[in-house]
């Protein structure tokens, strides 16, 4: 009998879908699999490929014991395919099914709509691998390198996931598909990824901390929406990845919270009272909170822009067929059909921001991305703790949703942080207070350097408080390879 | 009537499409300015067009070839990142009146044609450079186009959607180019034209969808490339100067009637009937070439073009109700010849061969026109040459025969020129008398044998050029009588009855457009499944689908 639970290692692809007995699949895979390693080889600098790190493998899909670590080279990391145990009798929990069986295969009619969420979620996992492809060569940590190559093995996890579903369920057409998410490639001139925001290199590690924060819990509520999908292995393919992802956020949170505390404790050192006493704070050698504010206006930002126009025929579409359900779906009391339920969204009427009530279906985007800010406030207080602690007289919060749009009924308009319509001028003269600046980037960058010695981290950041899998501080995260 | 659709513009009031010329090229860029559609209610997001859109692409056409001769390629571009063109806007669709949607078509349907033909008449090859998602209407306008290239990125790509999605046709020539034009396989266009997503980079190539597809970083030098090739194949001359189209000269009149500065249009709201008189040419002929584009716009051949054109436009869009359109003129009949004799005469001259053309197209758009259309050949008229091929191309001709008591003017006649045997065929690739004499070949050789001589009724009787022939004592009574009947039948059963007469013989990809697939969109344009309060083009953008009534007709 197939074991549902544990992962099998039987083929060279670990699963726990009974890989090596469904043999046009693993055929796909298998013919797939060198040009995701061809990726991966090209992608990582060579040094790191050879050096072995100690991570996280899936072993089962048990929330009480899914993992293992061990040291192990990036390119042999077993990447495989896990779906979270089937629920017995699921039934499709919204839209016009809503109550009957979940399909196991896929409804002809939803072909093309569900092969294209899977594609746009599928190119959003490699992409951010590429995003963040040299940020090992200036890691102020053995630890943080580990987190980083952690998040990437399971970003490519998450690509195999997809492809799975691709080649499992949607024929030729899957197949070729599946070949494309290799084909694009972020920032690309040639192809560029699907989304904007992953086409934009991650150039330090506050933007990878402030990335893994805000634009994975993009990547997050997707993930929650789709596991409410009627079509089951999605739903089960999604539920485990959100395991993963869970991890991806932890060190978005606490990288930030570290990259805080230390600044607090230096200037606190040095006696420093005013946190705008910008040149000062720098001149130590760590980051000032107003820049990190200015790093968090624009990460909060542009994640908000990956939730799409507030209001979507292709969002009402998918959740009406029952493809893709809302945050929580199940924790909601309504009919989960929105027959004529509506919901408030932003708008303008002469020129003034005002909220009106449309029909919640085609605010299914908007209702997603009120979630994501809610389920991102709290970070934020955590952060906020973290300097009162320190003494520092400062609080980072989160801009207006209007501020710094490029998608949606924001966009083409200027608003400051705190949401007030402005004059391009009014806004052009301040913005430099908002946003990072080239001359912010250029000195993060300054900031930058590896730390590889074990326990040691580089001066802009604290130590964490534990270590990954309860290890003590000094403990060897990767062994690199030194060519 | 709410507001009046106005089909003059020029690129100054453009809000949706930039035009730059470079030497040989000029590139058109959509770029649809969401918040300026024709009426409220809609948004004209990823480049989604409305009948606003499509009168700037129609002027900017016109005036490439108009004010620049030296232009022989014709780049069309998006300006929009990651998305060349959405299409006809679905809102726009479904809140639209059945006859504005059909009207929106037709109007469609024959700019697309104008910029197919340019190349091949005209020597002006229009290439389309796609980037980003190329979907229904958009895709009918690369369709239209020379040559198209699509950037192989792995998300651009070609698609017509519109049967899946909102169960409706690719309306604008889609259908019909894949398989007449592009001569697509029509299993493969089976598929096609069933799939929401489209076909992306080499599939298109395969599949005969797209010409080329090139990576970007080829892109731009393959579209340069084209340019090059097919500007090679253009006989247009570099060195010459184009003429402005100045603004019409037009008085919109308080009765609902137009006065411009050639043709008049009345109406007749009671009786449900516009007249639409073409004056003759005040002045002689221009003397030389020279003198031609000296006068420009001004040239009674291309005023007169112009003028009819906006009229029927106006008619089309704005006066729903007038069921017959009656066409009269006046003026002297040698002087109509010779002014087209002059240009017949210089059709080596890029100017001269233009007006031409664009008589074509002019009587084109009569002939597609869903009103009753009647001539009537009165004394004082001058139905000569190209004003005789409106004779041909209405429903009924009534000519008055002999001398009229108390009218002065002189006895109504028929010229018969050249440009009767030649120079603007119908959609169906025939003259208008060829496909009037379809049964009688014979028939158009004998009125050639009389071209020249301005002939009176009997004559003109006699060679089956009218209809029907009154004297001054039937005339008043008889013509009276058939408007009014006219006016009294179903304008739904005119509008098949006529479409279907005047388009006698064979098929031609342009008679399928407009006969088979807008006949069928404009059905399919009436029936629940799709327009129906459930139905899939009501529900576009609520998140449910359509309802559809599951019997086949």
């Amino acid at each position: 009998m197939l074991d549902l639970i544990n992962v099998s290692y039987d083929t060279q692809i670990p699963n726990n879908v009974g890989l090596s007995s469904d043999k046009r699949v693993l055929k796909a895979l298998e013919r797939w699999h060198p040009g995701y390693i061809n990726w991966w080889n090209d992608l990582i600098p060579r040094d790191f490929q050879e050096s072995l790190v100690y991570l996280r493998t899936a072993v089962s899909v048990d929330p009480k014991g899914w993992a293992k670590f061990d040291y192990v080279k990036m390119p042999e990391y077993r990447w495989g395919i896990l779906l979270a145990p089937q629920v017995e009798d699921r039934t499709i929990p919204c839209g016009e099914h809503a109550g009957q069986p979940a399909w196991q295969e896929v409804p002809g009619e939803y072909r093309n709509m569900l092969k294209r969420l899977i594609v746009i979620q599928g190119d959003t996992e490699p992409a951010s691998v590429e995003q963040q492809r040299f940020l090992a060569l200036s890691a102020p940590s053995l630890y943080d390198m580990r987190n980083l190559f952690q998040v990437n093995v399971e970003e490519g996890r998450h690509l195999w996931a997809m492809v799975y579903l691709l080649h499992k369920y949607f024929g030729a057409d899957g197949r070729e598909e599946a070949d494309d998410l290799l084909r694009r490639s972020s920032g690309s001139e040639e192809s560029p990824r699907m989304l904007g925001a992953f086409n934009e290199e991650t150039p330090d590690w506050l933007s990878f901390f402030m990335f893994t924060y805000f634009t994975d819990r993009d990547g997050k509520m997707q993930l929650e929406a789709l596991a409410q999908s009627g079509f089951d292995p999605l739903s089960r393919t999604c539920r485990f990845m959100l395991t993963e992802e869970a991890h991806h956020m932890f060190v978005g949170e606490t990288g930030v919270g570290r990259t805080i505390q230390r600044t607090c404790e230096v200037m606190k050192e040095n006696g420093i009272e005013d946190p705008y006493d910008i040149d000062r704070i720098r001149a130590l050698g760590v980051i000032d909170l107003p820049t990190i504010q200015k790093k968090l206006n624009l990460h909060y930002t542009l994640s908000l822009d990956l939730f799409g126009q507030e209001v979507s025929t292709n969002a009402a579409n998918a959740f009406n067929a029952g493809v893709k359900g809302r945050f929580h779906e199940h924790k909601i009391d309504d009919d989960h059909q929105l027959k004529d339920a509506t919901y408030p969204v932003w708008d303008f009427d002469n020129g003034q921001l005002v909220q009106k009530d449309v029909p919640a279906l085609t605010a299914i985007n908007m209702r997603l991305r009120d979630d994501y800010t809610k389920d991102a406030t709290g970070g934020i207080g955590r952060w906020n703790k973290i300097i009162e602690k320190t003494g520092v007289n400062f609080q980072l919060k989160l801009p207006h949703e209007s501020f710094n749009r490029k998608i949606g009924v924001f966009a083409d308009k200027t608003f400051d942080p705190d949401g007030n319509l402005l004059s391009g001028a009014e806004y052009d003269a301040k913005v430099g207070e908002w946003l990072p600046s080239h001359a912010d980037g250029d000195f993060i960058q300054s900031l930058m350097v590896q730390v590889t010695e074990p326990g040691k981290f580089a001066g802009w950041i604290a130590p964490p408080r534990v270590g990954i899998d309860n290890k003590p501080g000094d403990f060897e995260y990767v062994q690199l390879h030194m060519a | 009537m709410s507001k009046r659709i106005d089909f003059q513009t020029d690129p100054s009031k453009y809000r949706h499409w930039k035009v730059s010329t470079d030497g040989e090229v000029a590139t058109l860029t959509m770029d649809v300015d969401p918040s300026a559609g024709l009426f409220e209610g809609y948004e004209l997001k990823l480049n989604s067009y409305d009948l606003g859109v499509d009168i700037e692409l129609a002027d900017a056409v016109q005036r490439l070839r108009f004010e620049h001769p030296e232009v022989k390629a014709v780049v069309m571009q998006s300006g929009k990142d990651r998305v060349f063109c959405a299409g006809a806007n679905i809102r726009m669709l479904a809140g639209a009146a059945h006859a504005h949607k059909v009207n929106f078509c037709k109007f469609t349907n024959e700019t697309r044609n104008t910029f197919e033909a340019a190349g091949a008449e005209s020597g002006q090859y229009y290439i389309c450079a796609v980037k980003g998602a190329c979907a229904g209407g958009g895709y009918e306008l690369a369709l239209a186009c020379d040559h198209i290239i699509l950037a192989d990125d792995a998300s651009s790509s070609v698609a017509l959607p519109e049967v899946p999605l909102l169960a409706v046709l690719p309306g604008t020539g889609g259908l019909t180019r894949v398989t007449d034009k592009r001569k697509v396989r029509r299993d493969l266009a089976d598929v096609f034209c069933a799939m929401e997503e489209g076909v992306r980079g080499k599939k298109a190539v395969d599949w005969r969808l797209v010409d080329d597809a090139v990576p970007n970083s080829k892109f731009d030098e393959t579209v340069a490339a084209r340019v090059s090739e097919y500007a090679a194949k253009s006989q247009r001359p570099a060195d010459a100067k184009g003429i402005e189209l100045t603004p019409l000269k037009r008085t919109f009149n308080d009765d609902g009637g137009v006065t411009y500065s050639t043709v008049e249009v009345e109406v007749d709201r009671a009786k449900r009937r516009a007249t639409i008189t073409i004056n003759g040419p005040a002045d002689a002929a221009p003397a030389s070439v020279e003198a031609l584009h000296a006068e420009g716009a001004e040239t009674w051949m291309l005023r007169c073009a112009r003028e009819l054109d906006d009229a029927i436009l106006h008619l089309r869009l704005n006066e729903l109700e007038l069921g017959v359109v009656v066409f009269r003129t006046q003026g002297d009949p040698e002087q109509v010849v010779a002014h087209e004799r002059f240009l017949l005469d210089n059709r080596s001259n890029w100017l001269a061969k233009e007006i031409l053309l664009y008589w074509k197209r002019v009587l084109k758009r009569v002939d597609m026109t869903s009103r009753s259309l009647v001539a009537l050949v009165e004394p004082g008229s001058c139905f000569s040459g190209v004003l005789a091929e409106i004779l041909f191309a209405v429903d009924r001709t009534y000519m008055a025969e002999g001398d009229f008591e108390g009218d002065n003017r002189h006895v109504a006649s028929i010229t018969l020129t050249e440009a009767n045997f030649g120079p603007f065929p119908m959609a169906n690739d025939l003259t208008r008398l060829e496909t009037r004499f379809l049964g009688e070949p014979e028939r158009v050789g004998a009125a050639r044998e009389r071209a020249g001589e301005a002939l009176e009724a009997f004559d003109a009787n006699e060679l089956g050029l009218v209809t029907f022939a009154y004297d001054d004592i039937d005339w008043e009574d008889e013509v009276r009588i058939f408007l009014e009947e006219r006016a009294s039948f179903s304008p739904d059963a005119l509008t098949g009855m006529e479409a279907n007469l005047r388009f006698a013989g064979p098929e031609t990809m342009e008679t399928r457009i407009f006969g088979r697939l807008t006949a069928w969109q404009n059905w399919i344009f009436q029936r629940p499944n799709a327009v129906g309060e459930d139905g899939a083009l009501r529900r576009y953008g609520t998140g449910v689908r359509g309802e559809y009534d599951l019997r086949r007709v």
